[in-house]
């Protein structure tokens, strides 16, 4: 019972972690993708259009990562490319991706696949304590590697170290010579392929099926998720993790019945980057602020 | 490649016919689009952009669907004007729909004509709490009102349904999660034409709606507090120097834009709902950004915009009802034209300058 709940919680957390690392990429280069909601729907409405069509899981999986590309594309074509307002346009993308995700999934509502299968033998997962950690799929590992690497690019390598400069003060880096758009370009397209990926992770693995808005909210707590984290990859895991729990808890707790409102617990993730900001905010260490120039666009005339 | 260059004048033309190209390539994408799809694009933009006002009442019901998103987009304006991003409307709007709810929900006998104006009153207070959290963080400790205006608004929307599956839930609902229905001087009439009487869903809220806009176009242009919210927008610099505050200011933006979306709230239960439920708004806190861009941030052009938004909206139930065309289609036409509306923002304010090799970059 116990080892189900805690495969549950893993799973729930496996997206989170997928698409808030790729925002806190996009993030620290010093844009704020809004859009990622839009994004992950369009990763899951290609990813399961082409596996239905096409029966390779694989494809699919490559089809929900291109087409979460493609979308962000969209987005940095307007926010990198003519300076747009990265707020509007990211809310723009959000509208636009779940329209378009409903309209092309319309013809697939209802029709089921076969998932990701576990990438141990089933009876790994009857191992006592790590049963559940060894009943998951192979994005979930992946999931994990990603974040390790993504923390070594950040912080450990000269072009992480340029990302985080773009993201810090974009005229510094410009005047030592790097192309801030350019950076910004590969961290919007990295935050997109990770957005499309979790957005795969819904119809390939959690729910076997397409319905319209199947993220149901999971793109704005990934963007919680990344201010919970104060913008550090390895805590986005933990983060994921406490957001999954506290989401699993509200649905067991409604099936128990619990005194405690299934909104309250809903609310917490929200309650919580909300204290973390607060928190954050009022310590004014440089280390976990939010990047100073997040939102700012960068004109390259300038 | 290119690159941005800022225009030292803004060309007339680009104000007035920016709106209108991205709205005519708007259609013109949505035309692709249907075409795509396999359905004929003529019947498509008849049922899209005609039928809705192929009728009286049609139009009628045009501005009561437009009702919300005036209200909300006019408050939206000051604050995009001075350069500050709520973008927690909804939850504004749902936390005004809420107060003025328990106003009505305590008073269920009332028979008192001031039960709604005490309502509209309660419903301001209500959005504009909601909207004084990012604000007092925002100029106390400097934080973010982007993302605190945006986590505010999921916290509001599950208030809301804990409020109407909990303590609020009529005992008379057989569980579904409604609450009472508000007392009769709590609701907004429809308004009576002398001599044709009620068209379609006309209620009294529109014209507070079209009379709020022209209040705050008013403000904006005619009077200091105006003068501040440009001001600040254009440059802080010069709006500290000239003395104002720049806190107070902030805090103010905050409230006005927050209060008008829970007015908003407020009037699209009185009017059209008559009791709490769980989905009060669609999403018409954010869809108040498209209209505020689309006005170019002028209250005035808000109405006109509103109406235009509204129609796109009522047109994707009716190409829906028509031809079968999934309702979603409507979020790809407001997202593509939030897009163009962005991009022309930028080719308003900068000229797009080709480079072919890099000798050709100013160095100044």
């Amino acid at each position: 019972m116990i080892d189900a709940l805690i495969l549950t919680i893993l799973m729930t957390s496996v997206p989170l972690v997928l698409a808030a690392t790729g925002e806190l990429v996009v993030e620290r280069s010093g844009v704020l993708n809004l859009g990622l909601e839009g994004m992950m729907l369009m990763g899951a409405v290609s990813a399961f259009a082409v596996t239905f069509a096409t029966e390779s899981l694989f494809i699919g999986l490559l089809a929900g990562v291109i087409s979460g590309t493609l979308t962000a594309a969209i987005f940095g074509f307007f926010v990198l490319g003519l300076a747009t307002n990265q707020v509007a346009t990211g809310l723009a993308l959000t509208i636009f991706g779940t329209g378009l995700s409903g309209l092309i999934g319309s013809d697939f509502v209802g029709k089921a696949i076969t998932g990701l299968p576990t990438l141990f033998p089933t009876h790994f997962g009857n191992i006592p304590l790590i049963g559940p950690f060894l009943s998951l799929d192979i994005i979930a590992y992946l999931s994990v590697i990603i974040v390790f690497f993504v923390w070594v690019f950040l912080f450990k390598t000269k072009y992480g170290l340029i990302l985080r400069a773009s993201g810090i003060s974009h005229d510094s880096a410009h005047s030592l010579g790097y192309s801030v758009l350019t950076i910004r370009w590969c961290a919007v397209l990295f935050g997109g392929m990770m957005a499309g990926l979790s957005g795969a992770y819904l119809p390939l693995m959690l729910t076997p099926h397409w319905s319209e808005g199947m993220t149901s909210g999971r793109g704005w707590i990934a963007l919680a998720l990344v201010v919970f984290a104060s913008w550090m990859p390895s805590r986005v895991i933990y983060g994921a993790i406490l957001f999954g729990t506290i989401t699993i808890m509200q649905l067991a707790g409604q099936a128990r019945g619990w005194t405690i409102p299934p909104q309250f617990l809903s609310s917490l993730p929200y309650l919580a980057t909300i204290f973390v900001l607060v928190l954050i905010s009022s310590k004014g260490s440089a280390k976990f602020l939010a990047p100073s120039d997040l939102t700012h666009p960068f004109i390259s005339s300038k | 490649m290119f690159y941005l260059s800022p225009r030292k004048e803004i060309p007339l033309i680009f104000k007035v016919s920016v709106p209108s190209a991205c709205i005519i390539l708007t259609i013109l994408i949505g035309i692709f689009i249907f075409s795509v799809l396999g359905y004929d694009p003529g019947k498509a933009l008849y049922h899209f952009f005609i039928s809705p006002l192929s009728r009286i009442d049609r139009i009628a019901d045009l501005f009561v669907k437009a009702c919300p998103l005036m209200i909300v987009g006019t408050g939206l304006v000051f604050c995009f004007r001075a350069n500050i991003w709520n973008i927690g409307a909804e939850g504004q709007l749902i936390m005004g729909a809420v107060f003025a709810g328990g106003l009505a929900l305590s008073f269920p006998e009332n028979q008192s004509i001031w039960l709604l104006p005490a309502m509209a009153v309660f419903s301001f207070i209500g959005g504009g709490l909601w909207a004084f959290l990012p604000a007092i963080l925002k100029i106390r400790l400097r934080t973010n009102e982007i993302l605190v205006s945006l986590m505010l608004t999921y916290v509001a929307s599950l208030f809301l349904d804990w409020l109407v599956r909990g303590p609020w839930r009529s005992p008379t609902s057989f569980g579904f999660p409604l609450t009472n229905y508000y007392p009769d001087v709590g609701l907004i009439s429809k308004i009576n034409f002398p001599g044709i009487g009620t068209i379609g869903q006309l209620h009294w809220g529109v014209f507070i709606a079209i009379l709020l806009c022209l209040v705050c176009w008013f403000i904006l242009q005619k009077t200091v507090l105006g003068f501040q919210v440009k001001l600040v927008g254009d440059s802080q610099k010069a709006f500290r120097y000239s003395g104002f505050n720049e806190s107070k200011t902030t805090i103010m933006i905050f409230i006005i834009s927050g209060g008008l979306a829970g007015l908003a709230g407020m009037i699209e239960v009185s009017a059209n709902i008559g009791q709490l439920q769980p989905n009060i708004s669609f999403g018409y806190g954010f869809t108040a950004i498209i209209v505020a861009f689309l006005a170019r941030l002028n209250p005035a052009a808000v109405i006109l915009a509103g109406l235009l938004i509204a129609l796109i909206e009522m047109g994707g139930d009716s190409a829906q009802i028509a031809l079968a065309i999934p309702k979603v289609v409507t979020g790809v036409f407001k997202g593509i034209l939030l897009f163009l509306l962005l991009a022309g923002e930028t080719l308003t304010r900068y000229q797009i300058i080709f480079k072919h090799n890099q000798k050709n970059i100013p160095n100044d």
